[in-house]
């Protein structure tokens, strides 16, 4: 039954969104500035139905209707109520769907805030959106179908991988679908402005709130991602450069350097067909990584069940965007005379955008390289840590400088009045970092140049506070935020201290200024799992401090799997973080100990930087 | 000049989705087939009982040696015990056991209770020399010859068709 309507209102989808290509077509021939209103009928009536589909899957997987092998694959009926919700979308096929939500609801608002901007570039934005959303259906219905049904039928789910059974794993792909399939919208009209030659400060008003909206949910959903695998994975680290989050950075890098870039075609009118290009990179760099984590080129906790077929379906949609693209640049593409003089604030817009670009090659290039040497020469090889530490951190020292100074450059031509009070923070900048070497603990230069770099930009970002209109409080924030994440990150990595040892029940051991005793080990059944909880006694001979931690091993039961559960105690000075594992065939337990000062700081960097991209975009919509 | 900048982006496109293409179809799996037909060269194993350390020189002396990855805790190792035991017996064979990340007394008492096929005898208490034999799970067996040229690669037990391939090879002249 919920099979039927579900396929019943993909239909009804395609259905719509051709209609839409054709009335829009139609429209597009009169000339007047006026929409068919049966354009904006349809247009809601489309989103409307894709969330009724949704929820029909929703439904399934509430009710556990094992007839959809969808919810047969990946629920069980003992699951959390929760977990069956966010089930939906824990699976290729109902990620899929939510897609297919975010591409047309993001589709219908573009349409109906951007009453004031030419018609045919609305029209054109509708119909590349709508092209998009097209092929996505049929890939839905041909390939990935969520509401394909089983017979007979099951009596029993497989279950949703517990290591996906996390809250904070639940909001992650929505918030990063929004992100990226956010982005969407302006390769659409990036492509509907060259078709349409709506270019121009006006083009970059019609998509700045919507670059801000999806840069402001990819952060978020990198963030939460990123807390996940701190929290669950028990790796004790928080970014471990594994090819699918690199995957989520990219177009974080490229949306980034569009926010900047666009303020100066708002601004000063040039740099157009570089804002196009960033617009068309976002996307493009979207689904690259969809491609590269559906398809099974990349290992790793995002490969869903391995399908070749699901590969070449989003290759060669990857491939038509790609050459659609760079035909319209090259067709549109005239050589502009942009006169920016070195020292304004375009230049440093522009280096922002060099050095968004530098991260986003190198991290582009660790990623694709194995691949390629694998395809190429048959080689295995993998780009770990090291490659990217060592070629982003130095980089991102002169960053830092160049994003303290930057912010205070005017715009045409800019003169250094206040080089005094640059100084006199970066001589603070440096007494607070030798206050730290001095007072705590000493490290290597390039950690050194890393604190005085983020201190300056903190600093610097500060002063401005004081001194600036309150218009520039959102830039302010999110700078502000990123030299703190900056810092705490290099805080954090300087003064981390971590413990690998064996321990049986009823033992203690002496490491360093630490004590441990595995006190107690019990059994313990839950709902959908069975756990072993270790009682750990930690003793600080430091700071005479005591700390009991509680690590678990879970077994669970569908699917059966094994995970390690991370004991972690937090404040605002540090996490202390504990796992504990089996060792087979012995009474031994495998402990590891973390103590991570100021974890909890990184996330809140991270989450006040997309606090200042949502007042930015609140001050836009103001404005507007 | 336009035209060939033009010209190279979109060759630059079109090779990076071929190599998409082509790695559609590829096992992602860690494969180590490739070590088939290669030598194995700076083999570097320190014996089981002396202080002895195993080098290419060793398995010049017989035409061909199997090298075999086993440890004392691994359930599939009894399984195609009986199997080495059989090969053993062959003339033109020799067989190195490389204990893998195992303690000796267990190593021993598996060999007391099924028999010891092992001519030579080696370990690996870290499990790090056998990363270089491409080793990424036991058990696993290498047939080389007295070039240490890798001829066969077995991963998981040996069985009856395995025993088969390697008396073929080893027979034929």
């Amino acid at each position: 039954m919920l099979s039927n309507t579900g396929n019943f209102l993909l239909f009804i989808n395609i259905f719509l969104s051709s209609l839409i290509i054709y009335s829009s077509l139609k429209c597009l021939k009169i000339k007047n500035n006026l929409i068919f209103k049966n354009i904006y009928q349809i247009s809601l009536l489309q989103s409307t139905l894709v969330l009724i589909c949704f929820f029909t899957l929703t439904s399934a997987f509430i009710v556990s209707d094992f007839s959809l092998i969808t919810v047969y694959q990946n629920s069980h009926s003992l699951k959390p109520l929760f977990y069956k919700i966010s089930g939906t979308w824990g699976n290729h096929e109902g990620s899929l769907l939510l897609w297919v939500i975010i591409l047309t609801i993001f589709s219908f608002l573009f349409l109906i805030l951007n009453k004031n901007h030419p018609k045919n570039y609305r029209l054109y934005t509708l119909i590349i959106q709508n092209l998009l959303i097209l092929g996505f259906l049929l890939f839905i219905i041909f390939n990935s179908n969520p509401f394909s049904s089983l017979i007979p039928i099951p009596k029993e789910g497989l279950g949703l991988n517990p290591i996906l059974q996390d809250p904070a794993l639940a909001i992650h792909p929505p918030l990063l679908y929004i992100g990226f399939v956010g982005s969407s919208i302006y390769f659409s009209a990036a492509m509907a402005s060259m078709i349409s030659n709506y270019s121009g400060s006006l083009f970059a008003q019609s998509i700045k709130s919507w670059v801000l909206i999806s840069w402001i949910f990819q952060t978020l959903g990198i963030l939460v991602g990123s807390i996940w695998a701190y929290y669950e994975l028990g790796w004790g680290g928080f970014w471990f450069w594994d090819p699918v989050e690199n995957a989520s950075l990219l177009p974080w890098f490229a949306m980034t350097a569009l926010l900047h870039s666009l303020l100066v075609l708002e601004k000063r009118n040039t740099l157009y067909f570089w804002t196009i290009i960033l617009c068309l990179m976002t996307f493009t760099l979207s689904v690259t990584g969809t491609f590269l984590v559906r398809s099974g080129i990349l290992n790793s906790v995002h490969t869903f069940a391995n399908d070749p077929s699901r590969g070449i379906y989003i290759l060669i949609f990857l491939s038509l965007m790609i050459f659609a693209s760079i035909y319209f640049l090259f067709s549109k593409y005239k050589p502009t005379n942009d006169l920016i003089n070195s020292n304004s604030k375009e230049t440093f817009v522009l280096i922002n955008n060099w050095f968004m670009m530098f991260y986003l090659i190198t991290v582009l290039l660790g990623t694709l390289y194995p691949i390629f040497t694998d395809a190429i020469s048959n080689n295995k090889i993998s780009v770990g840590p090291p490659f990217y530490n060592s070629v982003i951190i130095p980089v991102v020292i002169v960053f830092l400088f160049f994003m303290a100074i930057g912010p205070q450059a005017k715009w045409i031509k800019n003169k250094f009045s206040n080089l005094k009070s640059i100084l006199l923070i970066l001589v603070g900048a440096i007494i607070i970092n030798f206050a730290i070497v001095y007072f705590l603990k000493s490290y290597s230069l390039i950690s050194n140049l890393i604190l005085i770099s983020s201190l300056f930009l903190i600093m610097s970002s500060i002063f401005d506070f004081f001194k600036k209109s309150r218009l520039s409080f959102p830039r302010i924030i999110s700078h502000l935020s990123f030299g703190f994440l900056i810092l705490f990150i290099g805080l954090n990595h300087n003064f981390s201290v971590e413990k690998d040892f064996n321990l049986k029940l009823g033992e203690a051991k002496k490491i360093d200024d630490y004590e441990f005793a595995l006190l107690d080990l019990k059994l313990s059944q839950e709902n959908n799992y069975k756990a072993v909880v270790g009682k750990l006694e930690v003793n600080n001979s430091n700071t005479m401090k005591r700390r009991i931690l509680y690590p678990e091993i879970r077994i669970y039961d569908s699917p059966q799997t094994l995970t390690y559960e991370a004991s972690i105690q937090t404040n605002f000075l540090g996490d202390h973080y504990l796992t504990m594992s089996n060792i087979d065939r012995s009474e031994y337990y495998n402990i590891k100990f973390q103590h991570k000062p100021l974890m909890i700081w990184i996330w809140i960097s991270v989450l006040l930087l997309s606090f200042g991209g949502f007042l930015s975009l609140f001050k836009n919509a103001k404005n507007n | 000049m336009q035209k060939i900048i033009k010209s190279i982006i979109v060759l630059l496109f079109i090779f990076v989705l071929l190599v998409f293409y082509n790695s559609l179809n590829r096992e992602t799996n860690y494969s180590t087939d490739y070590l088939v037909g290669n030598k194995l060269a700076n083999i570097n194993l320190k014996s089981f009982d002396d202080n002895k350390i195993y080098t290419n020189e060793d398995f010049k002396k017989s035409r061909y040696t199997l090298i075999n990855f086993w440890a004392s805790w691994c359930a599939p190792c009894r399984v195609e015990h009986p199997y080495l035991m059989q090969l053993s017996k062959e003339k033109n064979l020799k067989i190195l056991g490389v204990n893998f990340k195992d303690k000796k007394i267990n190593a021993s008492k598996f060999l007391n209770e099924l028999g010891n096929p092992y001519y030579y005898m080696a370990k690996d208490t870290s499990g790090k020399q056998s990363v270089n034999f491409g080793i990424y799970g036991i058990p696993e067996s290498i047939l080389i010859n007295n070039e240490t040229i890798v001829l066969k690669k077995f991963v998981g037990p040996l069985n009856d068709q395995n025993l088969n391939d390697i008396k073929e090879i080893i027979n034929s002249l």
